[in-house]
């Protein structure tokens, strides 16, 4: 009975949540943001006016004009093709640390829920101990031990990120157990897995892909504090904190070269949270 | 309560042994042989061989662990590779700093975010709670590395009237000592502000609904003293706890904003170790900001049940 309840329920549900995330401005400005960046991403080689890593030495430092709209850095690279580029750098290690943190956190949250008992207090205690590494610090640390590259910041931000996965599967499992539906699915036999996939998986969707959107915005800025430092994206491929990086040698000389990588973090980041805080009205009919 | 007490100071014991093994295992993560990353640009091997007796590399990894923990517990975290010092001396030396930088940072955010936070919810979706809005959420958004740039291009770089970076010690000159620190504890304070803002809201907000304030109105009384008598009163608890969650992200912040405006505090110290390959610092400051976090909310907890009557039992 529940299941084919469920299957006429779904779409329906679906269909009112996107309506109600479009309806709202601030969430439906941040969606076209994030779709436009995404585009920039992935046809940044069409789109971006030189080759990000060019460099030309008659061209240093020159403040924004007709022929390079954004300036030029310390040697003479187009900053806008960079920024184009850089969204690459930025919009990856979002998505793909998120991505590393879901896919690790949701099941060992689904497993401390469901278990209970001393798995349950273990594995709480790592994750107080993980949440009390402040987050930054951690990803460092992991970065110095790791090796500064790109993949390694998405490791480190990803693994540092998992925790609040955990804990809010955790938390969602516990709360949906003691339904109705659920023990009379216990009841009825089924075995403890089909029980976590079939029915408790579905009711935690939707706080997961909230918290999803989210972590991207601070993975983001993270991976661009981690370049920043010099253990993200390593030089010469670009990006958006490792530009800031170089701009901050070169701030009155060429105050350009920081406001634009800047600005795009800003952006992004401001896009996600504004999507996120959508999703979770849209998605909790409750919440008015 | 003294009983909660003894439970909630035992439950920390734990997580603290769980940080002290996440700590150790960022070494497992140095990739190939941990003496020779140990060794850096040094390739004599006797050098290497003199490191691998020296951090125990031959032997198990639990009884390595065992060993360090040993150590650590007698104020011991190791010597820094490059300085030639005591890893806590280098961490008492430092820690001050920061401190006093998260501390007016922490200042900063109270003063901007709980006042936004009320005044967002008392005036609900009018143009102040909108603005407000707003303004919380470019405090969430805006990197503080990068509002940092941005602050010292406009006060230092244009306008000249605070200084771009570099630190005096309060004990040699206060009026430098708080002129160097304003402009990073705003930018350390402003992403806090905005969480306290967005939490306050949502806090008083709840309660402004609430059966008891409906009363207190019925009875006549003024709004103000509504407003801040009653409704403040149970609203600033949760969001007081708040403050203690967020020394994480202070010290995470801090990071960054002594970097870009190199103060020689905690910050600095990690990532300078970062770029030295002076793994026993890093873990050293990793380690005790765990440490300060779990103590902070337990201290946070405690104060919690003292303030909180219900708790009281």
């Amino acid at each position: 009975m529940t299941a084919i309840a469920a299957t006429d329920d779904i779409p329906v549900q679906r269909r009112s949540a996107w309506r109600r995330l479009i309806q709202r401005r601030g969430a439906a400005v941040g969606l076209v943001v994030v779709v436009a960046f995404v585009l920039l991403a992935l046809f940044a080689p069409l789109i971006a006016p030189y080759d990000p890593t060019a460099t030309n030495f008659l061209r240093v430092r020159k403040p924004p004009s007709l022929e390079h709209w954004m300036g030029t850095d310390e040697i003479g690279r187009d900053v806008m093709s960079r920024l184009i580029f850089g969204a690459r750098a930025s919009l990856q290690a979002g998505v793909i640390s998120v991505m590393i943190a879901v896919l690790l956190g949701v099941p060992l949250g689904l497993l401390s829920g469901y278990a209970k008992g001393w798995v349950d207090s273990l594995m709480m205690r790592i994750v107080d101990a993980l949440l009390a590494c402040p987050f930054l610090i951690l990803a460092i640390a992991m970065a110095a031990f790791l090796g500064p590259s790109l993949t390694n910041a998405m490791i480190a931000i990803g693994i540092t990120t998992m925790p609040i996965f955990i804990r809010l599967v955790r938390g969602q499992v516990l709360a949906v157990t003691v339904e109705d539906y659920v023990e009379a699915a216990r009841a009825l036999g089924n075995p403890h897995l089909r029980i976590a996939v079939r029915h408790v998986l579905p009711n935690i969707v939707a706080p997961v892909l909230v918290q999803s959107t989210l972590a991207i915005a601070a993975a983001i800025i993270a991976e661009s504090a981690l370049s920043f430092l010099g253990l993200g994206q390593q030089p010469p491929a670009p990006s958006w904190g490792s530009m800031l990086n170089v701009a901050r040698q070169f701030m009155s000389q060429a105050p350009w070269m920081s406001w634009w990588p800047g600005l795009a973090i800003v952006l992004v980041v401001l896009a996600f949270n504004l999507l996120g805080d959508g999703l979770r009205d849209a998605l909790d009919p409750k919440e008015t | 309560m003294l009983t909660y007490v003894i439970r909630r100071v035992l439950v920390s014991i734990p997580t603290i042994v769980f940080i002290s093994i996440v700590v150790f295992g960022l070494q497992l993560l140095l990739p190939g042989d941990p003496a020779l990353a140990l060794a850096g640009e040094e390739r004599d091997p006797q050098v290497i061989a003199e490191l691998r007796r020296m951090y125990h590399l031959d032997e198990p990894v639990w009884k390595q662990y065992l060993i360090w923990i040993g150590n650590v517990l007698q104020g011991d975290l190791g010597e820094s590779i490059r300085l030639k010092v005591s890893v806590s001396d280098l961490v008492a030396a430092k820690l001050p700093v920061t401190l006093e930088l998260a501390a007016m940072a922490m200042l900063i955010a109270l003063l901007i975010g709980i006042p936004m936070g009320i005044v967002s919810a008392v005036r609900k979706e009018s143009l102040l709670d909108y603005s407000a809005n707003a303004v919380g959420l470019a405090g969430l958004s805006i990197p503080n590395f990068w509002l940092g740039i941005m602050m010292i291009l406009l006060f230092s770089v244009q306008l000249g009237w605070l200084p771009a970076s570099g630190f005096v010690k309060p004990s040699e000159s206060l009026s430098q000592n708080l002129a160097t620190l304003i402009m990073p504890a705003i930018v350390l304070g402003t992403g806090i502000a905005a969480i306290f803002m967005r939490h306050t809201r949502s806090a008083m907000l709840a309660v402004l609904r609430s059966d008891y304030v409906r009363t207190a109105r019925a009875k006549g009384l003024r709004e103000p003293r509504v407003v801040y008598r009653h409704a403040l009163r149970n609203a600033i608890i949760p969001v007081v706890t708040l403050g203690a969650i967020q020394f994480g992200e202070l010290m995470g912040g801090a990071v960054l904003t002594e970097q870009i405006f190199s103060i020689p505090g905690f910050g600095k110290l990690i990532v300078d170790a970062v770029f030295n390959r002076d793994y026993a610092v890093v873990q050293g400051v990793v380690l005790c900001t765990g440490t300060g976090f779990i103590f902070l909310n337990l201290c946070a907890d405690l104060i919690y049940v003292v303030v909180n009557p219900r708790m009281r039992g």
